[in-house]
């Protein structure tokens, strides 16, 4: 804790937080999350849905990586994966390690798993009416969290709530504890989120399109209120979303996703300056540009492949403008476009003319 | 570009004939069907033809309190035995099943039209007309029916009649709920409205429009009400009060074997009648499980 | 809180005021009491004197008002067959039985239909949820007098373990007690598994998950305070199954209760302890339902708070 507030005072302090620039100045530091080859699978009556099928990134300390796609490309079921909460009996994690901070996530026991939900991994759900139980007090839903890492008094565990509740800049802490979820707004319903999520101090945290069901200006305040805490806390966090404007504004790096892939991955600022591969091509195209008159919005021909019935080849060849013989016939390798930036994609082979 | 994709239906598996009708036999209820049409159905069209005996006449003395053929004393005279006046059980639940089909058809259809008008109109008019409705059912509902049926028995006698009304009684309330709930939430959309400002009248509008859309809610509640209303009528002629002796209804079997059970004398007596009650209902519970996914697939969780 | 209350008071109220008008009017419209309390050859001063004892003499309105008064005041006068008796003291001394009958069945179908149900539930399409189903199906296709007549024949009969009949010692209520509930147990099980169900796949459960809470803890104070409101609101219909399910057991088993009572005063033709009975039974049908809605606004903050 004080090692990561050290790194984090050390930095320039910035009103509105830049991530491009942010980056290298705050010093990303260690991998702490690797996953690789991870495949979640759901096994239904009407066949396997390959929901996540063999994805690898790393995550630093400190850093935000993107997470991005149309929905059920397996955004949603890549963050259940890693805090191993998939919907059973149906879904499985049928191969691949969740490496964090060298522990592999996969092969340990529920009761081991309990440990790092909420302590080491936290995830902010998407959307904050549902996300808290109508039925408790804010209070209660906090100390409830912090009740799972510190066995505490019941006079440290509010002081440790009302804290929790003020990082994540709630007016009044102290009486909103007594509140329920109803008398609070949407907003504000998701900074509780928030503030339960980063309570015990984790090292990572999963945001599942953690703005989607709010108003825009208060959308804003969200991402702002996230990057700040990141700052002053120095923690890794995922942030899964199917729009690429708030990409450029939160991340570090963005992994791209479709059907149960990660076709592209790579520092923001080259993604956007150099993207290869044409679903990314496609979906920046159809983020509206505020400089730009837009004549029509662009949008992306057909539909995603059912997770069930894929196809042999790369999975976006049925969709994509420019697809050959080949790209039907067999999934390409992954091409190295710079030392962080990589793409699955036949446009990037030595044989594509 | 021209290229073949694979179909789902290319890439699902062969499907042989066998497993093909298999799979197409379980798209339909087809046990509780069959069971319908044996239990309930043949029996209440055929009885006088398929029954072995006749269900009222006294078989002579010594006929009395025949176990059924697998027990000891057991003939294939009597399949399921006799009661203590001799008569044979299995043509008495035959003989039944027309008074089971009878009532339930019955009362379904009444209560089904009273309950179905009186739930558009609370839903449609909303206000002060809803809110009579709705407490009129409050009240309903608090009053014991079975008491309010016995007491019109010892008043007007043992009737169809009286089955039929109490039950009706009961069971309005419940089309009216469900079918007012439906109602609310049509009312407020586009076709409806635009049906008024064209100039149709409130009782066009509630035949032509909201009707229809409430039709297969009310066919899955009347499926899963029969076995209900069953039920309910072997209680009341179990207590005495449904169809008057000596008509064979099950709930009255059951009821005249209740005595010779407990002294340990004829334990065939009610158990036969209460296992078609038991069949019947069932299969008509299921029947109404399928019609409802069928149907009405956002009352599943009810 | 308050407001909610006082409005659902009143609603009851009503309701109870409406049920008294029925009550009355069936009283008068099943016949002429004259007909059937005095003897075929009676003179017409013996009528009218019984007129005149009974209020029959008065208009209807009269009659209803007098009727409602002493209804108000538990009196709705003596007993015919016991004529020394007063209708409402007749089935206050049944009722304990009844009451106490009722309050088993209750505990046993609740006991049994509330773990099953969230077993079910969280063992989605499991062996464990496809037992439940039929579990379920059979309870609401048995008709219960046949369940007692049964459990009489299997349990008293041929194992002896039960006495068929009476109220003596504990073991007596046992099967009555099954014979009552089982049928509540079924529509119990079926409503706490689909409220369950919806429960399960709600975000703040997720979260309380992501938590790392303890997945006994996520389902017992999580999901199950969330899903017993659905099922809360079949309480008192289940009240009201209960009290007639009470007259068919306490028939089946011959118990001296409110139910056998009101039987025999049925085939007596003993009106007062038939109103008496009647208006009994609603009583505990609305006051179950309200407290069902004090319940309910307990357990719900938003009705707690917003109807203020």
């Amino acid at each position: 804790m004080t090692a990561r507030n050290e790194s984090a005072m050390s930095e320039p302090q910035q009103d509105v937080p830049n991530p491009n620039l942010s980056r290298r100045e705050m010093g990303v530091g260690d991998v702490i999350l690797q996953v690789r080859g991870l495949r979640t699978w759901f096994y239904t009556r009407a066949g396997i849905v390959k929901a996540v099928d063999g994805i690898d990134f790393d995550l630093r300390q400190g850093e935000t990586l993107g997470i991005v796609g149309e929905s059920g490309c397996g955004k949603s079921m890549t963050a259940r994966s890693l805090l191993r909460l998939v919907p059973r009996p149906a879904g499985r994690i049928v191969s691949g390690q969740i490496l964090l901070e060298g522990e592999d996530l996969v092969t340990k026991s529920e009761e081991e798993m309990r440990q790092v939900r909420g302590k080491r991994i936290s995830m902010i759900l998407q959307d904050p009416q549902t996300s808290l139980n109508p039925l408790y007090t804010i209070g209660n839903q906090l100390r409830e969290a912090l009740g799972q890492a510190h066995r505490g008094n019941s006079k440290s565990m509010v002081r440790r709530a009302i804290d929790a509740l003020r990082s994540v800049n709630v007016a009044a802490p102290e009486r909103r504890l007594h509140d329920y979820p109803h008398q609070m707004s949407g907003g504000m319903k998701q900074r509780v989120v928030g503030a339960i999520a980063i309570s015990c101090e984790p090292s990572v945290i999963i945001a599942d399109e953690p703005t989607t069901a709010l108003d825009v200006t208060i959308q804003l305040q969200y991402l702002r209120l996230l990057k700040e805490i990141q700052e002053n806390t120095g923690l890794a966090i995922i942030f899964i979303t199917h729009d690429f404007g708030v990409v450029a504004r939160m991340c570090d790096r963005v992994a791209v996703m479709y059907a149960g892939r990660i076709v592209e991955q790579g520092p923001v600022r080259e993604l956007f300056n150099n993207p290869s591969h044409p679903y990314t091509e496609a979906l920046m195209a159809s983020v509206p540009k505020l400089e730009e008159r837009v004549e029509w919005l662009y949008s992306i021909e057909g539909q995603p492949p059912l997770l069930r019935d894929l196809p042999p080849g790369c999975r976006f060849a049925p969709r994509c403008p420019e697809a050959r013989e080949q790209c039907l016939a067999e999934y390409p390798s992954s091409h190295r476009l710079s030392p962080e930036h990589t793409a699955h994609c036949w446009r990037l082979d030595t044989s594509w003319q | 570009m021209e290229v073949s994709l694979p179909t789902p239906a290319q890439a699902g598996p062969q499907a042989g004939r066998v497993s093909r009708f298999v799979r197409e036999v379980r798209r339909y209820p087809l046990i509780p069907i069959t069971i319908l049409i044996v239990v309930l159905i043949i029996p209440a069209i055929f009885a006088p033809w398929i029954a072995p005996y006749h269900p009222i006449d006294d078989g002579g003395l010594p006929n009395r309190l025949k176990p059924p053929v697998w027990a000891e004393g057991g003939t294939w005279d009597h399949v399921l035995g006799t009661d203590k006046q001799g008569r044979d059980i299995l043509s008495r639940i035959i003989h039944g099943a027309k008074y089971v089909l009878m009532v339930s058809l019955s009362v379904i259809f009444v209560s089904g039209i009273i309950g179905v008008s009186l739930g558009l109109i609370a839903g449609y008019f909303g206000g002060w007309i809803d809110n009579l409705i709705m407490r009129g059912v409050d009240v309903f509902l608090a009053i014991p029916a079975i008491l309010l049926a016995l007491a019109l028995v010892t008043s007007r006698g043992p009737s169809f009649g009286v089955v039929i009304f109490v039950i009706c009684f009961i069971l309005w309330s419940r089309y009216a709920r469900q079918v007012r709930g439906e109602v609310l939430t049509i009312k407020n959309q586009d076709f409806v409205a635009r049906a008024r400002v064209v100039g149709a009248s409130h009782f066009r509008v509630i035949v032509r429009h909201i009707l229809p859309n409430v039709f297969n809610t009310i066919i899955v509640l009347a499926t899963l009400q029969v076995g209900f209303v069953i039920l309910l009528e072997a209680i009341l002629s179990f207590l005495g009060a449904g169809i008057p002796r000596p008509t064979p209804a099950w709930g009255l079997l059951v009821s005249e074997g209740r005595e010779l059970v407990i002294s340990g004398k004829g334990w065939q007596l009610s158990l036969f009648p209460g296992v078609a009650i038991v069949l019947v209902v069932l299969s008509f519970n299921l029947l109404g499980d399928w019609l409802r996914d069928r149907l009405d697939p956002k009352q599943r969780n009810l | 809180m308050q407001r909610f209350i006082v409005v659902r008071c009143f609603y009851a109220v009503l309701v109870l005021f409406a049920v008294s008008i029925i009550v009355f009017v069936l009283a008068r419209a099943s016949g002429n009491p004259i007909d059937t309390m005095l003897p075929l050859d009676a003179t017409p001063e013996q009528q009218q004197v019984f007129m005149e004892l009974w209020g029959l003499d008065k208009s209807y309105p009269e009659q209803y008002f007098d009727f409602l008064v002493n209804a108000f005041r538990g009196d709705f006068g003596n007993s015919v067959k016991w004529a020394d008796r007063t209708a409402m003291g007749l089935v206050i001394e049944r009722f304990p039985l009844t009451l106490k009958l009722g309050a088993v069945a209750i505990g046993i179908s609740v006991l049994l239909a509330v773990p099953i149900g969230v077993l079910s539930a969280v063992k989605k399409d499991t062996i464990f949820d496809l037992n439940g189903k039929v579990f379920a199906l059979l309870g609401q296709a048995t008709p219960p007098f046949w369940l007692g007549i049964m459990l009489i024949w299997i349990f008293a009969v041929e194992l002896d373990f039960f006495p068929t009949g009476g109220d003596e010692g504990i073991s007596w209520i046992i099967l009555p007690a099954i014979t009552l509930g089982w049928f509540q147990v079924a529509a119990l099980m079926r409503l706490v598994r689909s409220a369950m169900l919806e429960v399960l796949e709600t975000e703040y459960v997720t979260l309380a998950r992501v938590k790392g809470i303890r997945e006994w803890k996520v389902v017992w104070k999580h999901c199950l305070r969330n899903a017993s409101i659905p099922p809360l609101t079949l309480f008192g219909i289940l009240a009201a199954q209960v009290m007639t399910g009470a007259i068919v057991t306490e028939t089946v088993f011959s118990l001296p209760g409110t139910g056998n009572l009101a039987i025999e005063a049925i085939r007596g033709r003993d009106y007062p302890v038939i109103q008496a009975v009647v208006v009994l039974f609603a009583v505990i049908y609305i006051g179950m339902n309200l407290a069902v809605d004090i319940l309910y606004a307990y357990l719900d903050p938003r009705i707690r708070y917003d109807r203020a």
